[in-house]
């Protein structure tokens, strides 16, 4: 099958924020019932502490999800160091009956030979990358959220022949950087072992603001965030041309539901992309949207001229 | 925490130094005195070192202030390799540049000598650096290829001149070394 | 009885040829560099080698018993892969004793078409973990792995029981907060890429402006990152090293780490204890008076090591980013 002939749809990224678990299970329950997406991305990428509070709900979740016609792929931890990160990525990658999603390379030690995904906080920048990734079982390959369109089209262009799908992030603050440190804990003067899991308080993340007032980044946990929330719907008719069949969305406290419903819309060609941009700016969260890395351009910015 | 010392010597002791050593150093010199010897800094320089431009690549064309906080003068250089040029003027003057670089005269000279590192001036705010910040980034690193001593390199290059040239050029580094280490 | 230790390999950065050869004069085991291209981590203006440059250094610090080691760590985009693959092409006709890599793509090519070339995982790859490590060293035949500024000397120890290659790890320098090879700060403010371009707060988008009370205020493109008063020690303006307000601090601090240098020169016993037989200097990017201060004072701590007595401890202070150093996450967990 070759990457033309794929059918498009909508994908939903993990959470990556600390949401009280309840919250998170019923997040998943209605996406299960009524969003329009293929692929659910679930479990705890970002910290492994986060990991024991959600634990108890995911075969809840992942029942539901499969009851509502989803892929459920587990999403592995993205910054391994200490024991219980190894532990966790373990447990993940091991566990017998799910797909993955590699976030890291000690993941990709545990998947190489058997189909998985690979996440966008994995390097994957170009074909001779997609290659090897494939020949070790890659199925799904979802892009570093700075690549420009240019990029993404030649990666998709020399990849054509490969069984692997190209996803894109379309939606969500951008990952922008990850630490060992928790900067979380950090701006309550605290340390990563003491934090108390003060990162509860802020479900779509931590502003941070310049000395001169300007709001600029979103602390969650070890992962730095765009202020802004990328939103690439007027992209998408063009990354479907390219060969990106997935397009992802990166959950919010938001309507996702009607998000993934717009974005559905789009990658299907039943919305016309700028009638989709204006319901979701009607939608707009309290910041500004961003497509900049897409465009080639700083990626806090917003631009309206076409890339092609 | 002490910054590192580098107090000026005394105004007495400074002059009668400079004295000895070429006229580009001596301040109170007419301009008119000084450009001649600059002119021949700025061509030893693209004959002798040529790769620098390549280091360069398009900043050679742009004009970087090079300003002395504690001479009454200020140097304009453009590395331009058709044309390379080091042109001194009154600071009254404000010459036209693209980026300017300024700190006191030792440090300014020890920076282009290999001796201090740039960034730990920046650090301690003994390097002050605006305008084109590229530019600057691109002058440095392809001075900091120059092979041994700039200023070795140079003064010998004033020929006759360049004995006492050295010997006051060496004078001059002990004498802030001393103050240095003070 | 004193002490043995396995002599490790002095790693030292060089950006021109003239502090390559600096760098060896003052005691280097081995100097890494990269070309004039956004094919390594530190491709900014002025600085690394051409082809011509690199044959002539290895010349001379092959005559000294001096390494060169060549970072080709950056991350090709699709559509440029062929910069990164002459990269390596040339790399390995010119006969580096090491190429540093960190995209996997790049480690693909080089291990396939130069089964002799011997590859060192760079730092921007990210692996951090027994597990990933054992991963690049069974797909590429990884020999040495350049670890993340991240972990304590305890678990670099444990790390060194579980896998299959080399350790070496930084132990002066510029201190990145963020996972290197996972950051895109910069390409969010200025358009240009850790990654893919080679650069951290590219000089082009860096604007110093210095106030009439003596402050000095330091803007990466439109961001402000800091602001210092007259007199107070300055850094670099990296986003990772920038002062902010958020809810719980409305005061502008340090949100993820304050001005300072890595400095590890009282651990290095710890270090060679723990396993590490490769000791790195951070800095292509500074001046031959940076090069030979700070590898002259590590030739002499390391030769006292292993000569049995402590350390001297050369006071590099006045080389340090805000004139202040710290053992970083290396002392203990509490730094997370």
């Amino acid at each position: 099958m070759t990457v033309q002939e794929r059918a498009g749809s909508v994908t939903l990224g993990p959470v990556l924020f600390n949401w009280q678990p309840e919250k998170w299970r019923d997040f998943y329950f209605r996406i299960a019932d009524e969003a329009p997406v293929s692929t659910v991305y679930i479990g705890e990428t970002v910290c492994s502490k986060r990991a024991p509070l959600i634990e108890p709900y995911y075969a809840a979740v992942a029942e539901r999800l499969a009851a509502g016609g989803k892929t459920v792929v587990f999403s592995s931890l993205s910054e391994v160091v200490s024991k219980l990160d190894r532990k966790l990525a373990e447990q993940i990658c091991t566990a017998e009956g799910f797909l993955v999603e590699a976030n890291d390379g000690s993941a990709l030690m545990y998947l190489k030979g058997r189909p998985h995904h690979v996440g966008p906080l994995m390097n994957v920048y170009n074909e001779a990358t997609v290659k090897f990734l494939a020949g070790i079982g890659a199925k799904n390959i979802c892009l570093p959220v700075e690549m420009p369109a240019k990029s993404v089209g030649a990666l998709c262009e020399a990849t054509r022949d490969l069984d692997v799908s190209i996803e894109v992030q379309v939606f969500g603050r951008q990952s922008l950087a990850l630490s060992a440190r928790c900067y979380h804990a950090r701006a309550h003067g605290r340390t990563k072992d003491s934090c108390r899991f003060v990162c509860e308080e802020d479900p779509d993340g931590l502003t941070l603001s310049t000395i001169d007032d300007r709001k600029f980044l979103t602390v969650n946990g070890i992962q730095t965030l765009s202020y802004e929330y990328l939103n690439l719907v007027r992209e998408v008719p063009s990354l479907r041309k390219m060969g990106v069949s997935r397009f992802r969305l990166s959950p919010h406290t938001l309507d996702m539901v009607g998000i993934a419903t717009i974005f559905s819309g789009v990658v299907e060609g039943k919305l016309a992309a700028d009638e989709a941009a204006a319901l979701l700016e009607a939608m707009k969260p309290d910041a500004p949207f961003a497509n900049g890395f897409y465009h080639g351009k700083p990626g806090y910015t917003w631009n309206t001229a076409s890339v092609h | 925490m002490p910054r590192s010392p580098r107090a000026e010597p005394p105004a007495s002791s400074l002059r009668a130094l400079l004295q000895n050593i070429p006229g580009f150093l001596l301040a109170a010199a007419p301009l008119a005195v000084i450009q001649p010897i600059l002119s021949r800094i700025a061509s030893h320089v693209a004959t002798d070192r040529p790769e620098l431009f390549a280091r360069l690549g398009v900043h050679a064309r742009k004009r970087f202030l090079i300003d002395p906080t504690d001479l009454p003068f200020v140097l304009v250089l453009s590395p331009d390799n058709n044309r390379p040029h080091l042109r001194a003027y009154r600071r009254t003057e404000n010459p036209a540049h693209h980026a300017a670089i300024s700190g006191k005269f030792f440090i300014l000279l020890d920076m282009i000598d290999g001796t201090l590192d740039g960034d730990a001036l920046f650090f301690t705010r003994d390097l002050r650096v605006s305008g084109d910040t590229e530019a600057v980034v691109a002058l440095r690193n392809a001075l900091d290829d120059f092979e041994g001593s700039a200023l070795d390199s140079v003064v010998s290059s004033f020929g006759p001149l360049a004995k006492p040239a050295a010997l006051a050029v060496s004078a001059l580094r002990s004498m802030q070394a001393s103050h240095r280490h003070a | 009885m004193p002490e043995t230790y396995i002599r490790p390999e002095l790693v030292c950065p060089a950006g021109t040829p003239a502090a390559l050869r600096t760098a060896v004069d003052a005691g280097a085991d081995a100097v890494y560099c990269g070309f004039q291209n956004e094919t390594n981590a530190r491709n900014f203006p002025g600085l690394n080698f051409t082809p011509a440059e690199l044959e002539q250094s290895l010349g001379y610090a092959h005559a000294r018993n001096a390494k060169v080691l060549l970072a080709v760590n950056t991350f090709p985009p699709a559509g440029k892969f062929e910069l990164w693959r002459d990269a390596v092409d040339i790399a390995a006709r010119l006969g580096v004793d090491a190429m540093i890599v960190g995209d996997m793509g790049v480690a693909d090519y080089a291990a396939k078409t130069y089964p002799n070339l011997r590859l060192h995982l760079s730092v921007q790859a990210g692996a951090s973990s027994p597990e990933a490590i054992r991963f690049y060293c069974q797909a590429f035949g990884i020999k040495r792995v350049v670890l993340p500024r991240i972990l304590t000397v305890a678990e670099i120890a444990e790390l060194h029981r579980e896998i299959p290659c080399e350790i070496e790890a930084f132990i002066f320098g510029n201190i990145g907060m963020m996972a290197e090879g996972r950051c895109s700060l910069t390409n969010y403010a200025t358009g240009l890429s850790t990654n893919m371009d080679g650069v951290c707060s590219p000089a082009a988008d860096v604007h110093y402006e210095d106030d009439k009370e003596g402050n000095l205020t330091t803007r990466l493109g439109p961001f402000m990152i800091d602001c210092f008063a007259g007199g107070e020690n300055a850094g670099y303006p990296t986003i990772c090293k920038g002062r902010y307000t958020c809810s719980a601090s409305p005061e502008a601090y340090y949100a993820f780490e304050e001005p300072v240098s890595l400095n590890l020169s009282a651990l290095l016993p710890d270090l060679m204890r723990a396993g590490v037989t490769a000791l790195k200097i951070e800095g292509r990017q500074r001046s031959r008076a940076y090069v030979k201060a700070v590898v002259a004072a590590f030739r002499k701590a390391v030769d006292d090591v292993m000569a049995g007595n402590a350390p001297a401890l050369a006071n590099l202070l006045a080389l340090t980013e805000g004139h202040r150093e710290t053992q970083g996450a290396y002392r203990s967990k509490a730094w997370r």
